[in-house]
């Protein structure tokens, strides 16, 4: 009994823990971004602009529910529902401290790599539903650009997969306890982080809504809370992606001295502010070069760094 | 005028029996008229077989010569036209005039001469209703296309509240939204290949990218640009027909607005071509604080392209540390002027008012601030690896091919010609100043860019020297034209009051004649050319603005590349729409 409620209290915090860490990012990353730009970013509400993100909301719950006349109905609202439950249920595979985890999955890698899969159709479905051809472009170049980083993003995984022996997150944590895998799987962080931007498309891979090319890609017509959900779908696979960056290559909670779920946090915060700073440095690549970075440079180093890493591995046997 | 002479014999002996009437003008630009039949031989021979051509179409524009009391006697027509040519090989321009008869006048086209006279005939169809017999696509360009009448025609209102009260009934809008509709036939555009159909992408009239209301519509095939169209007119505000209403003096103001990033770099080839027209000398130490302050413009002008280019190719930081530093020249200009981004403060004869003390402090300052912030900008932007492949190759043209579509400034400098009006033909004093002119090579994306980077560093350079050597005395002429007339004497003599009021007044009366003044501007080549026939306005006001014939290119150097290279094309011209409507 006791053991139902300690997880149902863990699948609550997990759920409102992710939610409330998307409106933070919002502040967290407007601030950033004012601090490395010159200027002040939100600091009117509440002490630095705190409950900057309440306001948003409260903005974005009362505004109009407004759907273009041209749009296809029921797809056009279902898409932006998919990226936020997609990337929530990614987050039931995530240890967050020994035992502090909603599912420890047997394949947990494989569910996460699902559930990502999936998430590209709310960008495909989204633009395609607009009925709009700059949605349509962004929601091509979303499908394009989510479906070939998906391989390179998985291919990277499977060095860390070889030496840990397993699926399952939490033993790839456990697996850390001597070194961490940034150490011994370095193109491999490296081939997932890049891969991991173009899946969340952030700067410098945010082709699909590329605002100064096409005014908003594949959200172009959504506003309101649908626009909303977007944007807290986006904000959630960053936090997704440092905290699988953490669990895979950063030791996870493992650290000296500080309570395992602080460390765990901790990484993931610094890695959260990484990606914002590359957000306020690099400009984006074109379309065709994103490709081509894929293709040509990424899946290489991937495919290498799994036979260097398996013959490590059968040789350490 | 031995040049002047010259040509004049050379056409003579070309063209025997053609009568080749020379016009004196206040500029001395070999001003030629030229039976309306002969104009498109007389060009090519211009362009093409004379020694030393004349390669650049510089400017085409009419006049309609009906109300024109001091009409020179060659205009025995209803309207002139008016090819301005620029010869780089000469340094030299030719004016060549020819006279029209009629209500509804043609000539033959020269866009089989020059690409770049597409457009410009249409704007002279569109404004004078003078046809081109031959041209492929003679349709409205900055009016709406359903307009009635051709606004710079003398008979045409100039104001609103001439024409009635406007009325936009539901049919009405119809029409005019039918109007603006794509139909790719028009434009000999096919709507399918081989094995796909193409998409047209309406990009503007309101788009993120297009830095102001321009209309491209792209013909696409996947994301490769098949073909491109730019529609222009949006940000028409008849600055030319205001010019004929305005008087000189209160005009300035406008030429604010036309390159609305430039400022006063717009009210310097104003002012220069009436104090021409009027034979004012204007005064040393006005001459410098016009170069300081053009300057200052010129980078504020670059900076803003500098922080909208990066912000193009998706790079979200340097567009606030250019506006930021941009802020820092307004406010300098703030402190000299009163007004930052539109100060208005050049002023027929000089300038509206003296430096203020302090001054020094406050340029020094900036002077000392800015040079480490662009060797920043160098490493942030410009040695940018993701930034040089989105621009290094993209959108090309080769220096033939810029003299040939009208090309001025750093968009012509990065094909590497020499080329630079602030030296070639100094103005205002600059021949006083020491800077180079920045060249690239290979006339793309990234290297537009460096040349308009390093001209900050130049336009430092000549700040640094106003700072050093400003010299004393006046600020405006006396000269009983200068603007506002000087008033330290009127409450002392009758005439000096009797200047005074009059000029405040009614406005200075310039005497007739006409004259062109080019100034290199932060765009390109900006010319005003005036014709005063003896009045207290303009008979003429023709503004040759630097972004209409760079943004005529568009569509040749886009052919061929992606969507997102569009952009970066769209932000490396460095247009500004006012500039282009006028």
């Amino acid at each position: 009994m006791r053991e139902i409620v300690f997880h149902l209290l863990v699948v609550v915090c997990v759920l409102g823990g992710t939610l409330s860490m998307a409106g933070a990012l919002i502040w967290l990353e407007r601030r950033l971004l004012a601090l490395w730009q010159d200027r002040y970013g939100p600091n009117r509400v509440g002490p630095f602009g705190l409950f900057q993100p309440v306001a948003d909301a409260i903005k974005i719950f009362t505004k109009e529910d407004w759907i273009p006349p041209f749009a296809d109905r029921a797809v056009f609202v279902a898409a932006p529902a998919v990226i936020v439950v997609t990337v929530l249920m990614s987050f039931a595979v995530v240890p967050f401290a020994p035992g502090v985890w909603v599912a420890d999955l047997n394949v947990g890698l494989l569910f996460l790599f699902g559930m990502s899969s999936l998430g590209a159709y709310s960008l495909i479905l989204a633009g395609w539903a607009s009925n709009n051809k700059y949605s349509l472009i962004g929601g091509l170049r979303a499908a394009a650009q989510t479906i070939s980083y998906e391989v390179f993003m998985g291919l990277s995984l499977m060095g860390v997969v070889m030496l840990a022996g397993s699926f399952s997150l939490r033993a790839i944590v456990e697996a850390q306890q001597g070194v961490w895998f940034c150490v011994t799987q370095f193109p491999a962080l490296v081939v997932f982080l890049i891969a991991g931007l173009a899946e969340t498309h952030r700067l410098p891979f945010d082709m699909p809504e590329a605002e100064s090319e096409l005014v908003a890609g594949f959200h172009s017509e959504y506003s309101g809370m649908k626009f909303g959900m977007f944007f807290v779908g986006e904000y959630l696979a960053i936090t997704l992606l440092s905290a699988l960056a953490t669990v895979l290559f950063f030791g996870g909670w493992l650290g000296p001295v500080l309570p395992p779920l602080v460390w765990f946090v901790l990484k993931t915060g610094a890695l959260i502010c990484g990606i914002i700073l590359l957000r306020a440095s690099l400009p984006r690549l074109r379309f065709d070069q994103l490709m081509s970075l894929g293709w040509k440079i990424l899946l290489p180093v991937a495919l290498l760094n799994i036979v260097v890493t398996g013959a490590i591995a059968l040789l350490g046997k | 005028m031995t040049q002047n002479a010259s040509i004049v014999e050379d056409l003579r002996l070309r063209f025997p029996g053609t009568s080749f009437d020379p016009q004196s003008t206040r500029d001395d630009v070999p001003t030629v008229w030229v039976p309306s039949g002969k104009v498109r031989d007389v060009l090519r021979y211009l362009k093409n077989e004379v020694l030393r051509p004349y390669k650049m179409l510089f400017d085409l524009t009419a006049v309609d010569e009906r109300c024109r009391a001091d009409r020179p006697a060659q205009a025995t027509g209803d309207f002139s036209v008016v090819y301005h040519l620029l010869s780089l090989d000469r340094n030299s321009d030719i004016r060549v005039k020819t006279s029209l008869d009629g209500d509804a006048p043609s000539l033959a086209t020269i866009t089989n001469l020059w690409p770049c006279a597409d457009w410009y005939e249409r704007e002279v169809w569109d404004m004078f209703g003078i046809g081109f017999e031959g041209h492929s696509n003679l349709r409205r360009i900055l009016m709406p296309p359903t307009w009635e009448g051709h606004p710079l025609r003398k008979d045409h209102p100039a104001r609103a509240t001439e024409m009635g009260p406007f009325q936009l009934p539901d049919e009405k809008q119809a029409v005019e939204e039918e109007a603006l509709r794509f139909r790719p036939e028009e434009w000999g555009m096919k709507r399918e290949s081989e094995n796909s159909d193409f998409m047209f992408l309406n990009l503007g009239p309101q788009h993120p990218g297009t830095h102001g209301v321009l209309r491209v519509v792209l013909q696409l095939d996947g994301e490769r640009i098949v073909d491109a169209v730019a529609d222009i007119g949006y940000h028409h505000r008849g600055a030319e027909k205001m010019g004929e209403r305005q008087t000189w003096h209160t005009y300035i103001p406008y030429t604010d607005r036309i390159d609305y990033l430039g400022g006063v770099l717009n009210n310097m080839p104003y002012v220069l071509a009436i104090e021409k027209l009027a034979g004012i000398a204007v005064p040393d130490r006005a001459q410098v604080i016009r170069v300081m302050m053009c300057e200052l413009f010129r980078i504020a002008s670059h900076l803003v392209w500098f922080g909208t280019f990066a912000q193009d190719i998706g790079q979200m930081s340097p567009v606030f540390f250019a506006f930021n530093d941009r802020e820092r020249i307004l406010e300098i200009v703030q402190a000299f002027c009163g007004a930052r981004m539109h100060p208005s403060w050049f002023r027929i004869g000089g300038v509206a008012q003296d430096l203020p003390n302090g001054w020094d402090r406050l340029v020094r300052g900036f002077l000392d601030y800015m040079p480490s912030r662009l060797a920043e900008y160098d490493k942030m932007v410009m040695q940018n690896a993701i930034v040089k492949a989105r621009t290094v190759g993209i959108g090309d043209y080769t220096a033939d091919e810029a003299i040939e579509w009208g090309v001025t400034g750093p968009g012509l400098r990065a094909c590497g010609v020499e080329w630079d009006f602030r030296k070639k033909r100094p103005y205002s004093g600059y021949e006083r100043f020491q800077f180079d002119i920045p060249t690239a090579q290979h006339g793309d994306c990234y290297d537009r860019s460096v040349v308009r980077v390093e001209e900050m560093r130049q336009s430092l350079r000549i700040v640094e020297q106003c700072l050093k050597n400003m010299p004393s005395g006046p600020y405006k002429s006396d000269h009983p034209l200068a603007m506002p007339p000087v008033k330290d004497r009127t409450m002392h003599d009758i005439e000096t009051l009797i200047t005074h009021f009059l000029g405040v007044t009614w406005g200075p009366v310039i005497p007739a004649g006409e004259a062109a003044v080019i100034a290199e501007a932060s765009k390109g080549a900006n010319a005003y050319y005036l014709i005063s026939d003896g009045g207290t306005n303009s008979y003429r006001t023709r503004i040759r603005a630097p972004s209409f014939p760079h943004l005529q290119m568009l569509p040749k150097i886009s052919r061929g590349f992606m969507t997102a290279d569009i952009l970066a094309i769209l932000a490396c011209i460095d247009f500004v729409l006012a500039d282009v409507d006028r």
